[in-house]
């Protein structure tokens, strides 16, 4: 007797509402010694088309901590709603703001707690530690997370995390003899890296571009040093004694 | 050895099934039954569908527009249907995609209306409201593996500020100055975008009226599931205006010189 070969055997074929599609983009987050940079492009698209020139995809949770979406759009959307609104009922429980390291931990239990129907974003929390120290914090769709001082996710990822990897851990780099490379890199330095990655990025990608938003945190008590000549910088914070919280827009290639 | 004192003396084949654990076990459930819950379907495809949907700001608000087909299929069954529905005093929400879960969508935004009315809190809904609401519901939905089949656009003017925003099925949602859905995005977009973009204080009614009529003769030309009978809404300070029908004039006396499909000329 022959063994029927699986695929000329007919099987049943079913037509289904696909919960799940991609919109696109992509977002990145470095961290420094005493700051934290979380960016993103604002194109929202589906399949070829662009959707929307402007859908902001980093939002700001606390004076310290800023939350980057990137997946499917409606569960980032969603998810971004829910975080918020567990950190407004961790604020009247306890008096004071969530910690960084402990909203990392939430959002991996909020993630994990729809692990048969999950969110379909890849997460990148970043912003300023108890400690003071810059923190990045990525996430994938099921809750798994780690902290790292950078991390690119979305459309281009493949295009812009091998770029960190040389830049920032300087992989494949060696130091001149005598010296070794910086544990640490400057304000102006990162933010360079981070608009040299959006631009190539948006060379290459047909999802990325339209506009570029970068959030930047500051931890408690450093200084505007490398800040004096952003054009276009916007505080979000209030007072000027905690962490600081600054906003800006760049344009990115249209087509 | 079977441990459980309600198999012994019960039916079982202790060659394959020694502890009858089929069928399952379920706990005695004595409570109100739903006979019509195994007959339930979830919507899996759109039945009677709207096709493109338009929408513009322009200098004193928004402005929408949609034709007044229903299609079954490729059968044009419905040519006087209205997609453009208005919500409250500032609100216009134009639908594509399945017209029965429409009908269903302006009844629930009827009674949410009637209940807000009812509140008399002086707070009316506004555009921001409605499209928030929908975005929740269609979100829900899709949740529930259970979806509104629709693509809507929520256009509307309040307290001086214009306001256009889209939501689906998937509860997508995004907001731009110019917005299409169905065909008209792939058709529609790129015109309304040239037209609009950067001039959306500078274009008067007249103009944003013209500029979708012209879309929606391309999109009459193009989309097989389309017609030349439209409405366009008009939300501004002066409130919700949703026009009668309207006939597209189309030119096909090109179609005369026309030999074959393509590069043919004989």
């Amino acid at each position: 007797m022959t063994i029927p070969d699986m695929d000329s055997v007919a099987h049943p074929q079913e037509r289904r509402f696909n919960p799940y599609t991609e919109n696109g983009g992509t977002i990145l987050a470095i961290a420094g010694a005493d700051f934290s940079v979380i960016a993103g492009d604002t194109r929202q698209s589906e399949g070829y088309s662009i959707q929307t020139r402007y859908a902001p995809k980093v939002f700001r949770l606390t004076d310290r901590a800023v939350l980057a979406v990137n997946g499917f759009a409606a569960d980032g959307n969603m998810f971004v709603k829910k975080v918020k609104q567990r950190l407004e009922w961790y604020r009247h429980a306890h008096a004071k703001d969530m910690p960084l390291r402990a909203i990392a931990r939430l959002i991996q239990t909020m993630l994990y707690g729809r692990r048969f129907f999950p969110y379909y974003v890849y997460n990148i929390l970043g912003g300023v530690e108890e400690d003071g120290t810059g923190a990045v914090y990525s996430f994938d769709p099921v809750g798994s997370y780690e902290r790292e001082a950078c991390r690119a996710a979305g459309a281009a990822q493949s295009l812009v995390q091998p770029f960190l990897d040389n830049q920032i851990y300087f992989k494949n780099q060696q130091a001149a003899q005598g010296t070794s490379h910086p544990a640490h890199l400057p304000l102006e330095t990162v933010l360079s890296i981070v608009i040299d990655s959006f631009t190539s990025a948006t060379e290459r990608h047909i999802e990325v571009g339209d506009g570029l938003e970068i959030f930047i945190a500051l931890a408690k008590g450093r200084t505007l040093q490398g800040m004096e000549s952003i054009r276009g910088l916007q505080e979000l914070t209030v007072a000027e004694d905690g962490e600081r919280l600054f906003v800006m827009r760049r344009d990115l290639k249209k087509d | 050895m079977d441990h459980f004192p309600t198999n012994w003396g019960r039916p079982r084949n202790d060659a394959f099934d020694a502890y009858a654990t089929y069928p399952i076990h379920q706990r005695p459930y004595n409570g109100p039954k739903d006979s019509f819950a195994d007959g339930v379907q979830r919507t899996q495809q759109p039945i009677v569908t709207g096709t493109s949907v338009l929408a513009i700001k322009y200098k004193d608000g928004v402005m929408m527009a949609a034709d007044n087909l229903a299609s079954y299929g490729s059968l044009a069954r419905f040519k006087d249907v209205q997609r453009l529905h208005q919500v409250g005093n500032y609100t216009v929400i134009g639908a594509g995609g399945d017209m029965s879960d429409f009908q269903y969508i302006q009844y629930i935004l009827e009674e949410l209306s009637i209940d807000e009315i009812s509140a008399q809190d002086g707070h009316e809904l506004g555009p921001v409201e409605i499209h928030e609401y929908m975005s929740q519901l269609m979100y829900a939905r899709r949740s529930k593996m259970d979806p509104l089949w629709n693509s809507l656009l929520i256009g509307g003017f309040k307290d001086g500020k214009r306001f256009l925003s889209y939501v689906d099925l998937l509860g997508t949602t995004y907001s731009a100055s110019t917005l299409a859905t169905g065909y008209g995005a792939f058709i529609a977009q790129p015109l309304l975008r040239k037209a609009v973009e950067g001039r959306e204080d500078v274009i008067t009614e007249e103009e944003a009226r013209k500029i979708l009529e012209d879309s929606l003769r391309v999109l009459f030309y193009r989309d097989a599931r389309s017609l030349n009978k439209f409405q366009i809404a008009a939300i501004s300070s002066a409130g919700v205006s949703i026009s009668d029908s309207m006939q597209l004039d189309t030119a096909w006396s090109f179609a005369e010189n026309i030999r074959g499909y393509g590069a043919q000329t004989q």
